[in-house]
């Protein structure tokens, strides 16, 4: 074991490439269907995802629109010139022995992801991202002397979005992968589900005791975020063992195995690869108009990270914010635009996120998994949540009850008409009548002379045994300030 | 003179029934069994052609619509991809491979009743000037047995010469329509880059290759090129094609005010004196019809074959990449593991002109060459197409002849793999700069056909067939 204090010797730098699959309908290069859910091998290819003979790639210009999109998600602008180049290597994978990628002129250059560390905005910028055509899939049958492979995947739309080095803990490394995951989801370029490996992460990590970049190696195709995370956590302490045994870092390519938790050599780069980079004379340069950015520019939503700054401003906490922020994504009734509706009445805007994130969210939980696909619009959660907010400010309803008017509304509110009235009428106001609710305190006095008698005897504990009583002959509606203080009226004078 | 009359008189004959289809393919096949021994076709599609005959007749007499080359015979270079019989490319690589889709090129002219009769021979991945570089056979020059037939479209120039259709279609490199034209005494159309589409064509250099057709005259080439040309969803490098067309050009009366260069540059070294003097006497005839006949200097021009022989194979061994055994072509199952695997596979199924061409391009592309080849190469490449747009400034059309030699004896270079490059030396110029060039056949020197080339600016195809044709017309 690393002691704490030499592992804090040492300064680590982490930079993240991230292929993003683009949820194009069609491939990059062909007019296959773009969709990684499928489960029929190499049945979405045609001639040139294939690489016959004399077929040919064109451009799928839906793939360009949606990276000058997820240019403005990085905060940066698409190129007007960027040009495809071939990368050739052999592999049973790559049906043309070369992949089509972006090497001199990338489509996107510079950009920043906004990631919250030790509680403050740091911006981890970007140093490039390239469109490229993703490989068909390998696998390797446990002691079969063949392998097979699957070009579904191959020719689908990525986008590899390449970091500074400016990450220096797995946490950071963490947060700027969920961030660039919230800025792709915000933008809608890219079905960002990990599961179906729609975002990868490449990790590069090195350690160092002085200002100079220690040896890296690259620990590859990551598909969570706490794979992100373990794995550096793993890496960093691994090249600190080696070196404190006087040891040297071998630049590599590593593997993680997620269920063992650990990383392993896949690759080791004695020499640097020779890809023969050339440009594809298949394809003419990529131009971008000012007109095409513009109107691009125009139609983005609001990105994730406008969105995490208000809430933040709102002094949410950080979890909060992120899941927030998800499910701003996941629903397309964009429940945070009701509380930047309120973003001026902080109380009002708190209210609401706490409403979303422990009504709402929970109720649509439930409901897709009993399979009831609810729908809540942002027309009803509008009139449900300004209702209710105006029954808590007014004292008329006690939040055991407002949690479950909140719920009932928000599942039924179409058919109610008059929130006020229904809230009255099905008994979910707070009865404050001090006569009526008088008489129901004497009567539960006078049933539980024990009780009083306690009470007299110096137990006020036994206080709580009659106010429950009391909800209970009132079906909850008592409002449990006035009940209290009716009964320490009675209890006096009985004294 | 040709056995064949032109298409246009063809197609009229077969619309109004006068002939019908199925005689025309009778009269291909007479002649394709008549000169087997030439070694032209790589396959004959005899049920298939006599199948779409038989369409095409029932269609002329239900007087239903049967396009402009209705009932037409063709032969393709067997580097087009045909859902009718295999495409080899020539090559052992792809002996066995059965196309599962088909040339733009192709389908365009059998949508327009044209009837595929065969696939003709080629250089292997038209690799080659003399079409001796066939992993099958080598053709023999329809006027010497002796002799090549030039190449590497060395099959799809004999077969017309031959008569076994009117017309056939090649690829163009950095000649291999042009070369094998001019040897072979018909007419070959090098169109603009990007004229007609690329896709379905086994690729050879993609930024120099270019598909047309060759014929027995001007108009018929004109035709082809008029039905084959215009964008294509499939090939990204295409341009528009003339909003005239090409097929219907009012023939010239004369050339006046029409400048044409003669390019000097490569009117001397290592040019056969004959065909010097032919060509002179070309130009002569140009002038007597009116033109003004200018000398001009393309400074660079003496690069591009050096600058063609680094872009062409780094080209040639990126596309040739994909034949790796996976997932079609030649493939060795006797591999112990998958480096074997790729290594006997590519090593059996290319032939020696292939991995020359591999070596080379991976040379000139590999890390810390790239700048001294390839890249020094392109930067040249851009000069000379500045050179030739800064010529036709001045000019219209600049001439040369085709090739600084007659058709040689079968085996005289292939020894010297140099010797045999030098061929495209007056051809290479017009694929780096995408220009439209032609092959015309201008007579005999030594009973041996002798062509002449005409170029002209990049997408002036249709002006180039216009001139074209009238300098044929001088020949007839």
């Amino acid at each position: 074991m690393i002691e704490q204090k030499v592992r804090d010797s040492y300064k680590v730098t982490i930079g993240i490439e991230c292929h993003v699959q683009l949820n194009t309908k069609t491939k990059l290069f062909s007019g296959s269907i773009n969709d990684s859910t499928t489960n029929t091998v190499n049945h979405q290819t045609n001639h040139i995802d294939f690489g016959l003979p004399g077929a040919l790639p064109f451009v799928n210009r839906e793939a360009i629109t949606l990276a000058i999109r997820a240019g403005y998600a990085l905060n940066t602008e698409a190129q007007v010139f960027s040009k495809f180049d071939r990368k050739h290597y052999f592999y049973p994978d790559l049906p043309m022995g070369y992949q089509i990628t972006q090497f001199e002129y990338p489509i996107l250059k510079g950009g920043y992801v906004e990631i919250i560390s030790d509680g403050q905005i740091k911006r981890i910028e970007i140093t490039r991202a390239h469109l490229e055509a993703d490989a068909g899939k390998s696998t390797h049958p446990a002691g079969a002397n063949y392998s097979l492979v699957d070009l579904n995947r191959a020719g689908a739309p990525l986008l590899e979005i390449v970091s500074e080095p400016q990450m220096h803990t797995s946490a950071e490394a963490k947060e700027y992968c969920f961030n660039l995951y919230l800025a792709m989801k915000f933008a809608k370029v890219s079905d960002v589900n990990l599961f179906y490996g729609n975002m990868r992460f490449d990790v590069n990590v090195s350690v160092s005791k002085t200002d100079d970049l220690g040896t890296r190696t690259e620990t590859k195709n990551l598909n969570s975020f706490r794979a992100v995370e373990k794995s550096i956590d793993y890496e960093v302490i691994r090249q600190i063992e080696i070196l404190e045994k006087g040891g040297q870092i071998r630049q590599e390519t590593r593997g993680w195995n997620d269920a063992k938790q650990v990383s392993f050599t896949q690759r080791i780069k004695e020499n640097a690869d020779d890809y023969r980079y050339m440009p594809d004379p298949d394809i003419p340069p990529i131009i971008i108009t000012k007109d095409e950015l513009l109107s691009n520019k125009k139609t983005m939503p609001v990105s994730a990270q406008l969105w995490r700054n208000k809430l933040i401003s709102l002094g949410l906490e950080l979890e909060t914010t992120n899941l927030l922020l998800l499910a701003e994504a996941d629903y397309d009734s964009s429940p945070l635009s009701l509380i930047d509706q309120a973003i001026d009445e902080t109380d009002k805007a708190k209210t609401y996120a706490n409403w979303i994130m422990n009504i709402e969210l929970p109720l649509l939980e439930r409901s897709e998994e009993a399979g009831e696909n609810l729908i809540i619009s942002s027309q009803t959660r509008q009139n449900v949540f300004e209702a209710a907010y105006s029954l808590k400010i007014t004292g008329q309803i006690n939040s055991t009850k407002l949690t479950e008017l909140i719920g009932e509304l928000l599942i039924s509110k179409d058919k109610i008409s008059d929130i006020l009235q229904w809230a009255k009428d099905s008994g979910y106001l707070q009865n404050s009548n001090q006569d009526e609710l008088a008489v129901i305190v004497k009567s539960v006095i006078q049933k539980n002379p024990k009780v009083v008698n306690d009470i007299l005897l110096g137990e006020t504990k036994a206080v709580g045994f009659l106010v429950g009583q009391i909800m209970k002959e009132t079906k909850g509606q008592a409002n449990p300030q006035i009940v209290n203080q009716l009964i320490s009226q009675e209890i006096n004078l009985l004294k | 003179m040709s056995n064949w009359p032109s298409i246009d008189v063809l197609v009229k004959q077969v619309k109004s029934g006068q002939v019908s289809a199925k005689d025309l393919v009778d009269k291909a096949f007479s002649f394709i069994d008549k000169n087997r021994h030439f070694n032209v076709l790589i396959s004959e599609l005899k049920e298939q052609a006599y199948a779409r005959a038989t369409e095409i007749d029932n269609k002329i007499k239900n007087g239903q619509d049967v396009g402009r080359l209705a009932g037409i015979p063709f032969i393709a270079k067997d580097n087009f991809l045909t859902f009718d019989g295999y495409t080899t490319a020539g090559s052992n690589m792809l002996r066995n491979f059965k196309a599962p889709y088909q040339a733009t090129s192709i389908t365009r002219l059998l949508d327009e009743g044209a009837i595929l009769v065969g696939k003709a021979n080629l250089d292997a991945f038209a690799h080659g000037a003399s079409t001796e570089n066939s992993d099958f056979m080598i053709t023999k020059n329809p006027f010497n047995e002796t002799r090549v037939a030039g190449g590497s479209s060395g099959g799809s120039a004999a077969a017309v010469a031959l008569d076994m259709a009117p017309f056939s279609l090649g690829s163009d490199t950095g000649g291999s329509i042009r070369t094998p034209a001019s040897f072979c005494n018909v007419v070959g159309i090098k169109p603009s880059y990007g004229l007609v589409s690329r896709s379905g064509v086994v690729a050879m250099a993609s930024s120099l290759d270019v598909i047309g057709p060759l014929t027995n005259n001007v108009s018929d080439g004109a035709l082809i090129l008029d039905v084959m040309s215009g964008p294509d969803q499939l090939d990204s490098t295409m341009i528009e094609k003339d909003k005239d067309g090409y097929g219907n050009f009012e023939p010239l009366k004369d050339l006046k005010g029409v400048k044409i260069g003669v390019l000097n540059d490569l009117m001397n070294e290592g040019l056969n004196d004959k065909i010097k003097i032919r060509t002179q006497e070309v130009i002569d005839s140009l002038k007597k019809l009116g033109a003004e006949i200018v000398d001009i200097s393309i400074p660079s021009i003496d690069l591009s074959l050096a600058v063609y022989y680094i872009v062409c194979p780094a080209e040639v061994s990126s596309n040739l990449s994909r034949y790796d055994g996976i997932r079609y072509g030649h493939h060795d199952d006797s591999a112990v593991d998958l480096e074997d695997y790729y290594l006997k596979s590519r090593s059996e199924g290319f032939g020696a002109e292939a991995k020359r061409r591999i070596m080379i391009g991976t040379y000139v592309l590999s890390s810390g060459y790239y700048d001294a080849y390839y890249k020094k190469a392109q930067q040249v490449r851009t000069k000379l197409i500045n050179e030739f747009k800064q010529a036709f400034s001045a000019v219209d059309f600049l001439v040369s002849p085709v090739s600084p030699d007659l058709p040689f004896k079968i085996g005289e270079k292939t020894d010297d793999p140099l010797k045999m490059y030098l061929s495209d030396v007056m051809t290479v110029a017009a694929n780096l700069t995408g220009i439209p060039a032609i092959s015309l056949p201008v007579g005999m020197i030594d009973d041996l056909p002798v062509g002449f080339q005409i170029m002209a600016p990049f997408k002036a195809d249709r002006q180039l067939l216009q001139v074209s044709e009238i300098v044929e017309r001088q020949f007839k």
